[in-house]
């Protein structure tokens, strides 16, 4: 790992508050497993509380974060360094940072109580729903000057995702219940990241059952080998395209 | 060794530079002047690369910039406002730079022994003073023995101790051969130090003349006077 790398990780890890985000999961992995005795129903409601926390805390810290680092940016700039790689430095940084925090708080009880296959797939889960958000993080708060504009839009961004769009969903199915828009609707998963990963959890822990005729649909298109490669293809692009949008603006940046 | 050519910036509407094109050569030791926002800082922000322009180039020893990082390896730079991470401590700041350099270089801490940094090493950033911040500064910009010095209003906030001891600095770098561009609006400041002089206005550059020819032209022999002079004579 590279140098400025290196000085960002041990910065952040340094910071409580990423402790404290270890702690919880730790907690809350620890204690969903020993009340539940069946590991299916642990891993359920586990997933619920992982798809809520892990895109919150990794947004909202992220985009600080970075508002915070602008002096650190500022003095990095003045040196021989590349503009890209201090970009790519920050994301690197954080993203291992809080990856760290989630295998270490949600991912040793997770291996020690789930079945391997079913865990792994939690796991790999988790680590591209933190890196996705991270990503959402750079792009918000590279979109205004303003920190308090950009953490609101980190803040919208998540309840959009983790809330709203199952609301909009819902009613969507409602409203076209006559037709026949299963389909449609594998492709309208694909613009949420976080529904993307509790649908291949899901599958895996066959449950899918409880979501009659879509879910059949969904079992159809995920539950083969190419429907989960293309799932993880799209959490891929979810990565991808917002840090890339948010790096081409950073190397025009005026600082 | 510097050339910059019909260089302009705006934001939205402001045009703070306007075709701006001068020349800058090794062994020169230029003041850039003007008043408040006439477009000095953005000019050097530019020239590091942390302003993007909107048209127009900016060489260095033939090379643009815009294709480049590694130039800024020969190049110290004193901002007018430091900013630092605020929960490191100075000792930290120093040792993060130089590890990020890494270069082979013999350091230049003459500064850094001057200013008596060493006794304030475990300060944090946040508890410095305005003055210390700015000494904080000058060392980073003197440390890695640059070509080229672009010092941003380097004696402001400084007590007059310290800006002796870093006008004394720069005289000497001067004698080196190497490049220096001092922004300041203390003209008494500069009359022992500058060689040339930009002056700049509203985002154009008015002149570019050596001190010399300043004097001459103006009959006078200071250049606070010489450049009271010449506004004088515009208006």
């Amino acid at each position: 790992m590279n140098r400025i790398g290196k000085f960002i990780v041990l910065d952040i890890l340094k910071n409580k508050i990423i402790l404290v985000y270890t702690l919880i999961l730790a907690v809350l992995s620890w204690g969903v497993f020993s009340l539940e005795d069946n590991s299916t129903k642990g891993l359920l409601t586990l997933l619920n509380v992982v798809l809520l926390t892990v895109p919150l805390v990794s947004v909202i810290f992220s985009t600080i974060y970075i508002y915070n680092s602008s002096e650190f940016i500022e003095l990095l700039l003045s040196q021989p360094i590349r503009r890209s790689k201090i970009w790519l430095s920050l994301f690197f940084g954080l993203s291992i940072s809080l990856l760290l925090a989630f295998l270490i708080g949600a991912g040793i009880p997770i291996l020690v109580y789930a079945p391997l296959d079913i865990g792994g797939m939690m796991l790999l889960v988790g680590i591209f729903i933190t890196v996705v958000f991270v990503a959402i993080a750079f792009l918000s708060s590279i979109a205004t000057r303003d920190k308090a504009k950009g953490i609101g839009i980190a803040i919208l961004l998540w309840m959009f995702f983790a809330l709203l769009f199952d609301g909009l969903i819902l009613f969507m199915s409602f409203q076209f219940a006559d037709y026949p828009i299963e389909k449609i609707m594998v492709v309208v998963t694909a613009f949420n990241p976080i529904d993307l990963a509790r649908i291949l959890i899901l599958l895996h822990l066959d449950v899918s059952a409880m979501m009659g005729y879509t879910g059949a649909i969904f079992k159809d298109f995920f539950g083969n080998q190419v429907g989960i490669i293309a799932a993880f293809t799209i959490l891929l692009l979810w990565v991808a395209v917002p840090f890339i949008i948010s790096l081409r603006k950073f190397r025009r940046k005026d600082l | 060794m510097i050339e910059i050519n019909n260089l302009s910036k705006h934001f939205s509407k402001l045009k703070v530079l306007n075709n701006v094109s001068l020349s800058c050569n090794q062994g020169e030791c230029i003041a850039l002047i003007g008043p408040n926002g006439c477009g000095k800082t953005t000019l050097i922000k530019c020239i590091l690369g942390m302003v993007i322009p909107t048209e127009g180039t900016i060489k260095y020893k033939d090379i643009l910039i815009e294709d480049t990082y590694e130039y800024r390896k020969y190049i110290g730079y004193m901002p007018q406002i430091g900013r630092y991470p605020d929960n490191m401590s100075i000792g930290q700041i120093l040792d993060m730079i130089k590890e990020i350099r890494k270069t082979d270089m013999q350091l230049d801490d003459d500064l850094f022994y001057q200013f008596q940094l060493k006794d304030i090493l475990f300060k944090k950033m946040r508890t410095l003073s305005g003055g210390t911040t700015q000494k904080v500064s000058a060392t980073l910009a003197f440390l890695f023995n640059p070509e080229v010095l672009i010092l941003d209003e380097p004696t402001a906030g400084l007590d007059p101790l310290a800006s002796e001891i870093l006008k004394e600095k720069i005289i000497a770098e001067k004698k080196k051969g190497k490049l220096i561009l001092i922004t300041s609006h203390l003209l008494s400041e500069l009359d022992d130090l500058v060689t040339q002089i930009i002056f700049m206005q509203d985002g154009n550059v008015k002149f570019h003349k050596t001190v010399d020819e300043l004097k001459t032209s103006t009959g006078e022999e200071k250049i606070s006077k010489a450049i009271a002079h010449i506004l004088k004579n515009n208006n």
